[in-house]
């Protein structure tokens, strides 16, 4: 019989369909450790973690449709040219980054990173840089600040809303043909001297740091050009990558989905079969206790649940376990209904077999197939409610979940304000999650179920 | 039904007591230390009046029954009752349009709100799916059919809430048809404010209709093509009546209790999705205020709405097993 399920699964066509995008997810939840860092899942919530990431970015794939935007830079010690020479006591490190532009828009900001060590002498620094047109502004040129005798690390990053970085581009204005007051620096820096446009080619940025005594040095130099679209998915409101999200998010739900499905076809199998094999005032208690379970709102009631008991991510797998369990057991108590008539089940009744042991020997074994049908059709009613939860705020808020990015796209306005990318994924997740699953059951149930063959063939 | 209705507060009272006393020991707290601060009592030092706080503190909470725990019966009992007639205190948080801050005020002004945009909806949804759902059922088998059952199958795995999100994105930001925020701009005195509100209602209404009529539409076929493999059926064509009529009165009538089961108990599932999508579009009613309530963490507003959804979505149960007496014969005959 389970061969035959699996045969006819893989013969039709939805059946084959639900079964790749399966095998997708599933792979994308096994080589996710691998492909993104695992940090990243446990520093969710953080934003000090997303710092260097652009705000509210558009995926970059945008660029190919409309006018394009600049795509977010980040460049650290590695992607530097250093250039280290001395002279008179003073020694120059100058690591330089390359930067080609073709975008048709300015970056949304630049930060320059260090981080030097130093004693009683501080460093200065000193921030060039050299255009296509061959001009050279010197936009920041001070020391850093004084340190204690004792030789220390110090780290910062400066921003292009600096106020000496806007008074250095001032001294520039007679470059230009138009005024640069009032223009934030990272468009002045990237702009055409003639006309208030993107001037494209390589730009050469220069972090020069001078060393006045021999226990000083750089640590780290870095450059990050803000950006206006970022990676596959791009970013929020927080800086966070989504498509890290969104593959976090997959194993999460199918863990939750699953779960929830297996546990409670499991409690309906054994609730529906026990009162269609006991039958009589047994079966009609257990039906009654069932109806009053259908008749509760499920939504409120997980709302009260989880409020009062608290959010994490098993305690609400344990509320779904509650409020699903229902429908299967009405289905396998009618087939129990007519299995406890069949013969070989009369048969081992007769040898003096025990109902438990004629229940789990006997009947279980006959519903099997139609069980893996239901639990394939109870994983999106699973991950949709689950979903719907960490939408009204009540998820685990641990965790990246479909649901809560949603939930954090509405807390910021988004659909409001156009952030599509910030919507359209997380939900195609989750209709995707559901759809497949759905598309199995339904194959499965096709095959598997006596009632639903009954209805066609009359 | 009824049984149900209070054991389902029972549940609630249960949970949320405990919580619900604690934020009225801080409430009295609060209250006395303001008394103490304003006050005219003199106090020799900080000892003193503290001992004297912590007295009117347990005098006060002695009064209101707070000393006893939140499982006793007698105050359970008590509880229930009084949510059953929604005697329910004040919020801490909100107030009506008007300025009540009584929770019965505000739960009783966004219901109308509620149960006008969800069973506009509804009965929307309804007849569109039904004659949908009457016509693909004609045509078995055709490009019609399966696109419909494929619709169907999407609109049961979207959250509609989702959904609501991309409406937002699509009508309100991108092509600036209908307002983004679902709450009227004007006034509730103002003449004008049912107008208001009807126009910010559109977006909400033409979402909450387009998920549910596809599955509507697809629970109405299905019964219906297992009628039209009935024998009687096959008789009538036999008889020359036509296809059409068959189709539209005989096979439809004959159908129609079940319809009504699996429309009506869909219908009362979808509920709680309208409450989430209420949030999505700012609509003032009473998921708004669920949404709220759950992110200020106000009891007697959440306990107060679980009762009243409860009530609803039994009634809309009920007014489905009524409708089955109605539509099928047998049932009225006994």
């Amino acid at each position: 019989m389970q061969k035959k399920l699996l045969l006819g699964l893989l013969r039709s066509r939805r059946g084959i369909i639900g079964v790749s995008i399966i095998g997708f997810l599933l792979l994308l939840s096994a080589v996710a450790p691998f492909i993104i860092p695992i940090e990243s899942y446990f520093l969710w919530n953080d934003p000090d973690y997303w710092i260097n990431n652009p705000k509210t970015a558009a995926p970059s794939w945008t660029n190919f449709f409309g006018p394009k935007e600049f795509e977010h830079v980040s460049l650290d010690k590695n992607d530097a040219k250093v250039i280290s020479e001395s002279s008179g006591g003073i020694r120059v490190d100058n690591y330089r980054f390359e930067i080609n532009m073709q975008a048709d828009s300015f970056p949304d900001d630049i930060m320059f990173l260090y981080s030097a060590k130093y004693g009683d002498i501080p460093p200065v620094l000193q921030i060039d840089i050299n255009r296509p047109d061959n001009n050279t502004f010197t936009v920041y040129y001070s020391s850093l600040p004084p340190s204690s005798d004792t030789i220390t690390t110090f780290s910062d990053r400066i921003f292009s809303t600096n106020e000496n970085i806007k008074e250095a581009l001032n001294q520039y204005q007679s470059l230009f043909n138009y005024s640069i007051s009032g223009l934030e620096p990272q468009v002045v820096i990237f702009s055409d001297t003639s006309k208030p446009n993107v001037l494209k080619g390589v730009y050469q940025i220069s972090e020069r740091f001078f060393l006045f005594d021999n226990h000083s040095s750089v640590e780290d130099a870095g450059l990050i050009l803000g950006g206006k679209v970022f990676g596959v998915v791009g970013t929020d409101d927080l800086r966070r990558d989504l498509a890290v999200g969104i593959i976090w998010g997959t194993p999460i739900a199918l863990f939750i989905g699953l779960t929830v499905s297996i546990f409670s076809i499991a409690i309906g199998l054994v609730y529906g079969v026990v009162a269609g094999y006991r039958g009589k005032r047994t079966d009609e208690t257990m039906m009654r206790v069932n109806d009053i379970f259908y008749a509760l709102p499920i939504l409120p009631l997980l709302i009260l649940l989880s409020i009062s008991f608290g959010r994490s991510i098993f305690l609400i797998i344990g509320f779904l376990l509650i409020f699903s369990w229902m429908g299967t057991a009405k289905v396998i108590r009618s087939i129990a209904l007519q299995t406890r008539n069949f013969q070989y089940v009369e048969a081992a009744k007769l040898m003096g077999q025990s109902d438990l042991k004629v229940i789990f020997k006997h009947i279980i074994p006959q519903l099997l197939p139609l069980t893996f049908a239901s639990i394939a059709i109870a994983v999106p009613a699973a991950i949709l409610t689950e979903a719907a939860l960490s939408f009204i705020g009540l998820g685990d808020p641990s965790l990246p979940t479909w649901g809560q990015i949603l939930h954090d796209a509405n807390t910021a306005d988004a659909a409001s304000r156009g952030i599509w990318w910030w919507i359209v994924p997380p939900g195609l997740m989750i209709a995707l999650t559901g759809l497949a699953f759905f598309l199995i059951g339904n194959t499965l149930d096709a095959i598997a179920n006596p009632l639903r063959n009954k209805n066609k063939r009359a | 039904m009824f049984l149900v209705l209070f054991a389902i507060l029972f549940i609630t009272v249960i949970l949320l007591g405990s919580s619900f006393d604690k934020l009225q020991k801080e409430a009295i707290r609060n209250q006395v230390i303001d008394e103490v601060n304003q006050g005219t009592l003199k106090f020799e030092n900080s000892d003193e009046r503290l001992s004297y706080i912590n007295n009117q503190i347990q005098l006060r909470s002695k009064i209101s029954g707070l000393d006893q725990d939140s499982l006793n019966p007698s105050k359970l009992i008590h509880r229930v009752i009084s949510v059953m007639t929604f005697d329910l205190g004040k919020s801490h948080f909100f107030t009506t349009d008007y300025g009540s801050s009584n929770v019965r005020d505000i739960i009783f002004e966004k219901v109308p709100k509620t149960l006008l945009l969800f069973t506009t909806a509804t009965i929307c949804a309804f007849v569109i799916g039904i004659f949908l759902g009457t016509y693909v059922a004609g045509k078995e088998g055709s490009w019609w059919d399966k696109s419909n059952s494929i619709f169907a199958i999407f609109s049961n795995s979207f959250p509609s809430w989702w959904i609501a999100m991309l409406m937002i994105i699509i009508f309100a930001f991108a092509l600036h048809i209908f307002p983004a925020r679902a709450t009227p701009l004007s006034s509730p005195s103002d003449p004008t404010y049912v107008l208001d509100l009807l126009y910010h209602m559109t977006l909400p209404l033409i979402t909450l209709i387009i998920v549910s009529f596809g599955g509507v539409a697809y629970i109405v076929r299905y019964f219906l093509i297992n009628i039209l493999n009935e024998d009687f059926i096959h008789a009538k064509r036999t008889m020359g009546i036509s296809r059409r009529k068959i189709l539209y009165s005989h096979a439809l009538r004959n159908a129609g209790p079940p319809i009504a089961t699996a429309v009506g108990l869909a219908l009362a599932a979808s509920f709680g999705g309208a409450i989430i999508l209420e949030a999505v579009f700012d609509w003032p009613g009473m998921g708004k205020l669920y949404y709220d309530a759950i992110g200020q963490f106000d009891v007697p507003i959440i306990i107060g709405l679980t009762f009243i959804s409860t009530v609803i979505f039994l009634v809309t149960i009920f007014i489905t097993d009524i409708s089955y007496t109605l539509l099928d014969p047998r049932v009225k005959g006994n």
